[in-house]
């Protein structure tokens, strides 16, 4: 994976201590808040309803074990034992005292991390597949142009005060799993006819109140003019996005309201001058970032099929967890395996130290010393050998953290909501957790199959329920809370946006609501293969609305 | 009924001000402005205490007494008081004599 050079080290060491005096200063009264709270928010301090909260930038959801180690560190010293994993594969601490913020940046420092950039109206994290390198279906792995363009994008001067934050996100499969139609810019690493690398191009996607699916600008952007393209790009949203209304702000809107084709030539225009200038990327410097994600040395392992073989017949449970969790490599003797943060009940995303310090452990001992964190807030070893996935297995029953749901209705992405965020209108994780224990059984969950639920706690949609197959989005309605449930989204190579369904429900009706939803579809499809979001999109609403609302549907 | 709170500068703690004319990590003995004279001195208080570099995100909430005892209106208000409600263990709740919020 990639390591620092002495210019990034030198560089997040002078921001650590810079951030360091500001926040003296801060305590000191010689700056109000007003001065301090865009610093602040620059180095990923937010403050929330019970104390400040850390978002620490994982660049593209890639951890080595010492810094997984740091992060339990942190956890334990500094905040309250665990840390929240979100779907922006970054990691967020509850509770930290701002006298400490400059402690633990140090100590993110000192293995190569920092919070720059996780917020603000700048290029926040780069986010991508995290089966990159291992994934059996990927042309090359995205990850060596997200750290490229992570490090142009690192206190760009021209792009650090946008109308609005930008997300960039990286896949280098056909299937997406790093949804980038639902990104500013959403890039998809392919070849050409003559074999070349380059990108798919993919503009304006994003949630929020304003849910777009990207618009394809480009089909094919040779890898070496990364830069001068995407500079072109935020060139033109820098002239033309808007300023006056910070709900109008993003991207998208400015795509949507430009057209994608108007839009396109804008950017085509803009790259002219750019193209062929200092922003193509040499090919050795291309080389040499992809140099550091070269793919470990993996040794033939053939005795893992037998393994796993008698491994599955000695443990129904392993079997269980091997047939959800686990999926194929690019080599035929290892696997990726995804360590479920979603345990029946439990918050999604959180893990505590210890957790994370056992994670570390297996990666350093069965996974080549690295470990991603997905969009879906899990973890995830992606080299494997099989024959060690038992062991992987029972060290991960150890620390609970070997349930078998992954793309099950359990794998909740949830947001934080109301329990923690100062912008939340309802809350997310408790309904979450009501949900993953009405649905407990395995065996029930498996028969439901492939189900992606997605729970926001306010219309920023941080949970991503714009593309849950099943959306929750909580509302305050007359000082209450109340869900709405939206259904058909999808956040994947066919992106849809979910429908509200009908009038929402309250905290006490939602998790009936979604096992209604859930027994409709098992009613309808049409056998055991057909998917919930199949199904849906075969059918339509209309089972479903009267499922939910009966009569009341009709009349309406 | 309104009453005063804010987070703290140094460690976001949630406060409130109360009486001794402190600003308390428990709602329970927090001021009640009972009128529009009771809200314009609390504001003012918060104001200087904020320019004062001691709290921040200072605002005036809604609350009601049930059986005698500070209850905000909103959910949000009542989760600040006493921590998240996932995590008993966390936040005020999980020191001695502060309720749940739900």
């Amino acid at each position: 994976m990639y390591r620092y050079d002495e210019f990034d080290q030198d560089f997040v060491n002078a921001r650590v201590a810079e951030f360091s005096d500001q926040v003296d200063r801060r305590l000191a009264g010689e700056i109000t808040e007003e001065q301090f709270r865009p610093l602040r928010l620059m180095n990923g301090v937010y403050l929330q309803l019970h104390a400040y909260m850390l978002r620490i930038a994982v660049p593209y959801g890639t951890l080595h074990p010492r810094q997984l180690r740091m992060l339990a560190h942190i956890a334990r010293k500094y905040d309250k034992g665990y840390g929240h994993f979100t779907t922006r594969q970054n990691i967020q601490f509850n509770w930290p005292a701002l006298s400490d913020v400059p402690a633990i940046l140090a100590d993110l420092a000192s293995v190569e991390m920092h919070a720059i950039q996780t917020s603000g109206n700048c290029i926040r994290n780069v986010t991508a597949d995290h089966f990159a390198g291992a994934a059996a279906d990927e042309v090359a792995d995205p990850r060596p142009y997200a750290e490229i363009l992570r490090q142009w994008s690192s206190v760009h001067p021209e792009f650090s005060y946008l109308p609005r934050k930008f997300k960039i996100a990286v896949t280098g499969a056909e299937r997406d799993r790093a949804a980038i139609k639902t990104h500013d810019i959403g890039l998809h690493l392919k070849k050409n006819a003559a074999g070349e690398l380059g990108f798919a191009v993919y503009v304006g996607g994003g949630q929020g109140r304003t849910p777009m699916i990207a618009k394809k600008i480009r089909d094919f952007l040779p890898e070496n003019e990364l830069l001068s393209y995407c500079t072109a790009i935020l060139r033109v949203y820098n002239l033309y996005g808007r300023r006056d209304n910070k709900y109008k702000a993003r991207i998208k809107i400015l795509v949507h309201e430009t057209g994608a084709d108007e839009f396109a030539r804008q950017v085509e225009a803009e790259w002219e001058a750019l193209k062929d200038t200092e922003l193509k990327l040499p090919e050795a410097d291309i080389r040499a970032i992809e140099a550091y994600f070269a793919p470990p040395k993996l040794v033939a392992r053939p005795e893992g099929d037998e393994t796993v073989r008698l491994a599955r017949l000695d443990s129904r449970s392993f079997g269980e967890w091997l047939d959800q969790n686990v999926v194929t490599h690019r080599h035929p003797d290892y696997a990726a395996v995804t360590i479920s943060l979603k345990g029946i009940g439990e918050a999604p995303g959180d893990a505590s130290d210890s957790q994370m310090e056992a994670v570390a452990d297996l990666a350093e001992k069965y996974g080549f010393d690295e470990i991603r964190v997905t969009h879906e807030q899990n973890l995830v070893l992606p080299h494997v050998a099989r024959a060690d996935l038992r062991a992987v297995y029972d060290a991960l029953v150890e620390i609970d953290l070997a349930t078998a749901n992954a793309g099950l209705i359990t794998d909740i992405i949830a947001c934080p909501g109301l329990d923690y965020c100062a912008l939340a209108n309802a809350r997310s994780i408790p309904v979450a957790q009501e949900i993953s224990r009405r649905f407990a059984s395995l065996e029930r969950q498996r028969e439901i199959g492939e189900l992606k639920l997605k729970i926001s706690g306010c219309i920023n949609a941080c949970g991503h329920h714009h593309v849950g197959h099943i959306g929750i989005l909580g509302v305050e309605k007359k000082g209450a809370e109340l869900y709405q449930v939206t259904l058909g989204g999808s956040g994947d190579e066919n992106t849809s946006v979910g429908e509200i369904i009908g009038r929402g429900f309250g905290p006490e009706e939602i998790t009936d609501a979604i096992e209604t939803v859930v027994e409709t579809y098992l009613r309808i499809r049409t056998d055991h293969s057909e998917k919930f979001l199949d199904a849906y999109r075969r059918v339509g609403a209309a089972p479903f609305k009267e499922a939910l609302y009966g009569s009341e549907a009709k009349a309406a | 009924m309104k009453i005063l709170t804010a987070n703290r500068l140094t460690d976001g703690e949630a406060v409130w001000f109360s009486t001794g004319q402190v600003w308390a990590e428990t709602i329970d003995n927090a001021e009640l402005a009972h009128d529009k004279a009771d809200e314009e001195r609390l504001e003012a208080i918060g104001k200087a205490a904020f320019l004062n570099n001691e709290v921040l995100d200072v605002e005036l909430i809604d609350v009601q007494l049930v059986d005698g005892v500070i209850r905000p209106n909103r959910l949000r208000e009542q989760i600040r008081a006493s921590g998240p409600t996932n995590r008993n263990d966390l936040g005020k709740q999980a020191r001695p004599a502060v309720p749940q919020a739900a």
